[in-house]
C-alpha cells in the first residue's frame, strides 16, 4: 500500500481535526452553545458544524451578541443565513444590558460598547446555562491567543486563567466541569487567516459584502479608517472622505477599522491576504492597542 | 499525484504528500530557542510588519539592548516579566514547500506537562544544543521525552556554532556524545545540524562558515523530511464518537456513525467488528458532507453506515476483523505526571482513551525515570512532571493498542474526579484482558 495515495491536503487535515472537535463538544457536553459574530470565522465555524453533524440537526443554538453597534450588512446577512440552515438562534443584546443597568454605556468620542458585552455574553450563558460556547479565535490571531487551548477552561466567573490551563495532549479533550463553570471551545484553534479564506474560496461559502472592497464614507482616527456613522462622533480636526475599502475583520462599527482595498472577489481577497504584511488585529482592530496585553486582559475577564 | 478525495462536496484538492509538518522546539532562552525561531519566521517572512514593531518597542522599553525575537512568542504577561516560556505557543508559517506548524514549548523541568501537550502531536522534534557546554541535562530530557512520546524525528541543533569558531571538532564530539546516550532511547531517525540561530548559519541558508558539514540546512530538512509513512494504514481503528440520527421524514431510518479515523483504510463493503460487543457486519457506506467516498483513512473524519442494524454507541471501536485491538481491563503504561498532587498506588482516576471513559485505579508504581541517566528509580508516589511507568485496573474494558502502534490508539490522560484536572498523559506499553 502506497501511503502517499492516502494523503489529505492541508485544508482538509485541519477541517477534519476542526470537525473531531465539535463532536467532542456534541458528545461531552450538555448544552453546547456556538458564538456568532458574522465574520468570516464563525462562518467557517458553521460550515464546519453542518460538515460534523449533518444530516442531523446541530445539538445546539446559535448565540449572537448584538452590540447595538453592528454594521447593518453583517446582521441582513445573519438573518438570511440562519434562515437558510434552519438552526435555532438566539441573540443576546447589549442594550438589554445597558437598560437592566448591568453595564453602563461609555461616553466620549472614543466610547465602544466592546468591553460591555463581556457582561451580555456571560449572563447569557447563565441564563441558558450553557456549558461549552464554540468560538471562532484563531492562534495566529495574538500572542494571548496562541497560548491557549482548545478546550479554554472558564471558572463561574467566565474568567481564563492562563497559568490553570490544563494539559491538553494529543486530541483527548477534558471537559469536565462543576456547575456553572464552562468550556470555550476553539475549533479553528489552527487556522490561520489566509486557511479561512482559502477555506471559504474552496467551499464558494458566501460572505458578508462589507468583506469585498466598496467605496464609503470614512475618516481617519489613531491611523485607522473609520465608517463614518451614527455611534462615532467626529472629533475636532476629523474630516469624512470616500475610499474604496473593505474590511479585514467584522467587529463593532466603532472599533474596527477598515483597509484600503480594491479586492472585489474572494480570489482577490485571498491574494491581498497572501500578501498582506500586517496581522489583521494590528490593522483594523483598536481594541487591541491599548495595552501590550489588552487581550490578555479581556480574555481573563471572560472576552470572546 | 495522490487519491483525489472528494472530501466533502468540493472540487478534490490535488494532496500533496506531507504537505503539514507539525514540529516541537523545547528549551530556554538561554538555549537561543527564542532566537532559532524568530530566525525561521523573518528569513521566511513570516513576521508581519506590526508584529515584528511591537517587538522592536517593547524591547527597547524593557532595555534588553537586542531584539528580543522570544517576545514574539512569550505571550503571556508573566512569561515577558519572568523572561522564560511557561506555557506552549503556536506559530504558523508556511514555504513554497510545506505548511508548519510550530509548538514552542517550555523547556524548565517545571513545564514538562506543558512540553508534554505541545510535542504530543509532533511529527518531529528540534532539541537545541549550546555547542559550548554540550549535552545539558535539559537536552537529555528534551530528547528522552520526544522518544517517550515517539515523535518520528528528531533533530539536534548544536547551536551557537559562531562562539567555537565553527569547530568541527566541537560539533563531532557532541554527536557522538548523543549518539552513544541516544542508542538507550527510542528513536529511529535522528539528524544533527550545526548552527548558529543568532546569525543565521545553516537555519535556512547552507553556511559558508562551516564548508565541513555536508548535510542540509534546517528548513531544508524540515521541508524534505519523509513523513507519510509514519502514519499506521494496516489496523482499522474507528473510534464512534457520535451517532447521527435525525429522524426526520427524509432520512428516517439513517443511523452514522461519527468519528475520526485514526488508522487503517476503510472502504465500503469492508467486513469490520464492532467493540466491546465484538458483533460483526460489514460497512454500507462511507459519507462525506457533499456525498459518499469511496475510501477513509488517517485523519479524515466522516460518517460511516454499517450493513446490519447493530447496537453502536459512543465509545465503541470499529476495527478490521482479522487485527484487532485487545479489549484490556489492565494496562502497562508509562506516564508524564501532570497533577499538582503527587500520584499514589491504589488512587482512582477517570481515564478517557479516544472516546471513552472508564474508571482505573493505580495498582502498582513500577518506578520512576530519572530522565537525566534514564536509570528506573523505585519510588512510592509519582510527582508533577514525573515520569514513571504504572499498572491500572480499569472499570470497563478499553481498546487500546500499544502506543508504539498507534499514537491515537495508545495514549491516554486521566482526570481527578475532584480538581477534574487532567492529571496525567498514558501511553500504553502493553494490555491485557484479564
Amino acid at each position: 500500500m502506497n501511503p502517499r495515495h492516502y494523503e489529505l491536503s492541508y485544508l482538509q487535515t485541519l477541517e477534519a481535526e476542526s470537525i473531531h472537535v465539535f463532536r467532542e463538544v456534541a458528545a461531552e457536553f450538555e448544552r453546547p452553545v456556538l458564538l456568532f459574530s458574522g465574520g468570516k470565522d464563525s462562518l467557517v465555524l458553521l460550515r464546519l458544524a453542518e460538515k460534523a453533524f449533518r444530516p442531523g440537526r446541530f445539538p445546539f443554538p446559535i448565540l449572537h451578541v448584538d452590540t447595538g453597534h453592528n454594521f447593518p450588512e453583517v446582521l441582513e446577512f445573519r438573518d438570511r443565513l440562519i434562515k437558510h440552515l434552519g438552526e435555532r438562534l438566539i441573540v443576546a443584546s447589549v442594550q438589554d444590558s445597558i437598560d437592566a443597568g448591568r453595564v453602563t454605556e461609555e461616553t466620549g468620542p472614543r466610547a465602544s460598547r466592546n468591553r460591555l458585552q463581556i457582561v451580555t455574553l456571560l449572563d447569557a450563558l447563565a441564563e441558558h446555562r450553557f456549558d461549552a460556547a464554540f468560538g471562532g479565535a484563531r492562534r495566529d490571531e495574538e500572542r494571548a491567543r496562541a497560548k491557549e487551548r482548545v478546550f479554554s477552561f472558564r471558572d463561574d466567573f467566565g474568567q481564563w486563567d492562563p497559568k490553570r490551563q490544563r494539559p491538553e495532549p494529543w486530541n483527548l479533550y477534558n471537559g469536565r466541569i462543576r456547575a456553572g463553570e464552562h468550556v470555550r471551545v476553539f475549533p479553528l484553534s489552527n487556522w490561520t487567516e489566509l486557511d479561512v479564506w482559502q477555506y471559504i474560496a474552496t467551499e464558494g461559502l458566501e460572505v458578508p459584502s462589507i468583506y469585498f472592497a466598496h467605496s464609503r464614507q470614512v475618516f481617519e482616527r489613531d491611523g485607522m479608517l473609520y465608517a463614518l456613522n451614527q455611534h462615532l462622533p467626529l472629533i475636532d480636526g476629523e474630516a469624512p472622505f470616500e475610499a474604496s475599502i473593505r474590511y479585514r475583520t467584522v467587529g463593532d462599527m466603532t472599533c474596527t477599522g477598515a483597509v484600503r482595498s480594491t479586492a472585489a472577489t474572494l480570489e482577490q481577497v485571498v491574494r491581498e491576504i497572501a500578501a498582506s504584511r500586517i496581522t489583521e488585529r494590528g490593522e483594523t482592530r483598536a481594541d487591541d492597542r491599548v495595552t501590550e496585553a489588552a487581550m490578555e486582559d479581556r480574555k481573563r475577564e471572560g472576552y470572546f | 499525484m495522490a487519491l483525489a478525495v472528494k472530501a466533502n462536496g468540493h472540487a478534490p484538492v490535488p494532496a500533496r504528500a506531507g504537505e503539514l509538518l507539525r514540529f516541537a522546539t523545547a528549551g530556554s532562552v538561554d538555549d537561543g530557542k527564542s532566537t532559532l525561531i524568530g530566525r525561521l519566521l523573518h528569513d521566511t517572512k513570516s513576521i508581519s510588519d506590526d508584529q515584528l514593531e511591537q517587538v522592536v518597542s517593547a524591547s527597547e522599553r524593557r532595555g534588553d539592548g537586542y531584539l528580543n525575537l522570544a517576545l514574539l512568542t512569550d505571550g503571556l504577561r508573566a512569561e515577558r516579566e519572568q523572561g522564560i516560556t511557561i506555557d506552549v505557543a503556536y506559530r504558523y508559517f508556511q514555504t513554497r514547500r510545506r505548511k508548519f506548524i510550530i509548538a514552542d514549548t517550555p523547556g524548565h523541568e517545571q513545564y514538562t506537562r506543558n512540553m508534554v501537550t505541545g510535542a504530543s502531536t509532533a511529527d518531529l522534534s528540534i532539541v537545541l544544543v549550546d555547542a559550548r557546554q554540550g549535552a545539558s541535562e535539559q537536552t537529555r530530557r528534551h530528547a528522552y521525552i520526544a522518544s517517550l512520546l515517539r515523535i518520528p524525528h528528531l533533530v539536534v541543533c548544536v547551536n551557537k556554532m559562531d562562539l567555537v569558531g565553527y569547530d568541527e571538532a566541537v560539533f563531532d564530539g557532541i554527536v557522538e556524545e548523543l549518539t552513544d546516550w541516544a542508542t538507550r532511547l527510542d528513536v529511529s531517525d535522528i539528524t544533527f545540524i550545526p548552527i548558529s540561530a543568532l546569525d543565521g548559519d545553516n537555519v535556512v541558508e547552507r553556511s559558508a562558515n562551516m564548508p565541513w558539514y555536508g548535510g542540509p540546512a534546517l528548513l531544508y530538512h524540515l521541508e524534505h523530511v519523509v513523513i507519510a509513512t509514519d502514519r499506521n494504514l494496516v489496523d482499522t481503528r474507528f473510534p464512534v464518537q457520535w451517532v447521527i440520527r435525525p429522524m426526520d421524514e427524509e432520512h428516517h431510518d439513517y443511523r452514522g456513525y461519527a468519528g475520526q479515523v485514526a488508522a487503517g483504510v476503510l472502504r465500503p463493503g469492508d467486513a469490520v467488528r464492532v467493540l466491546p460487543s465484538g458483533m460483526e457486519t460489514s460497512i454500507a457506506a462511507i459519507d462525506g458532507y457533499g456525498g459518499a467516498l469511496e475510501a477513509a483513512f488517517p485523519p479524515m473524519s466522516v460518517t460511516l453506515r454499517l450493513a446490519d442494524a447493530l447496537d453502536v454507541g459512543r465509545g465503541d471501536m470499529i476495527v478490521n476483523r482479522d487485527d484487532p485491538p485487545v479489549p484490556a481491563r489492565e494496562l502497562e503504561a508509562a506516564v508524564c505526571w501532570m497533577g499538582s498532587q503527587p500520584m499514589r498506588p491504589e488512587a482512582r482516576y477517570v481515564l478517557k482513551h479516544t472516546t471513552r471513559t472508564v474508571r482505573a485505579v493505580v495498582q502498582e508504581l513500577e518506578y520512576r525515570v530519572d530522565v537525566n541517566t534514564l536509570d528506573h528509580v523505585e519510588t512510592s508516589e509519582l510527582g508533577l512532571n514525573e515520569i514513571g511507568r504504572i499498572h491500572l485496573r480499569l472499570s470497563a474494558p478499553v481498546m487500546v493498542d500499544r502506543y508504539r502502534r498507534n499514537r491515537t490508539i495508545g495514549s491516554f490522560i486521566l482526570i481527578d474526579e475532584a480538581s477534574n484536572d487532567t492529571v496525567a498523559a498514558g501511553m500504553v506499553i502493553h494490555a491485557s484482558s484479564t
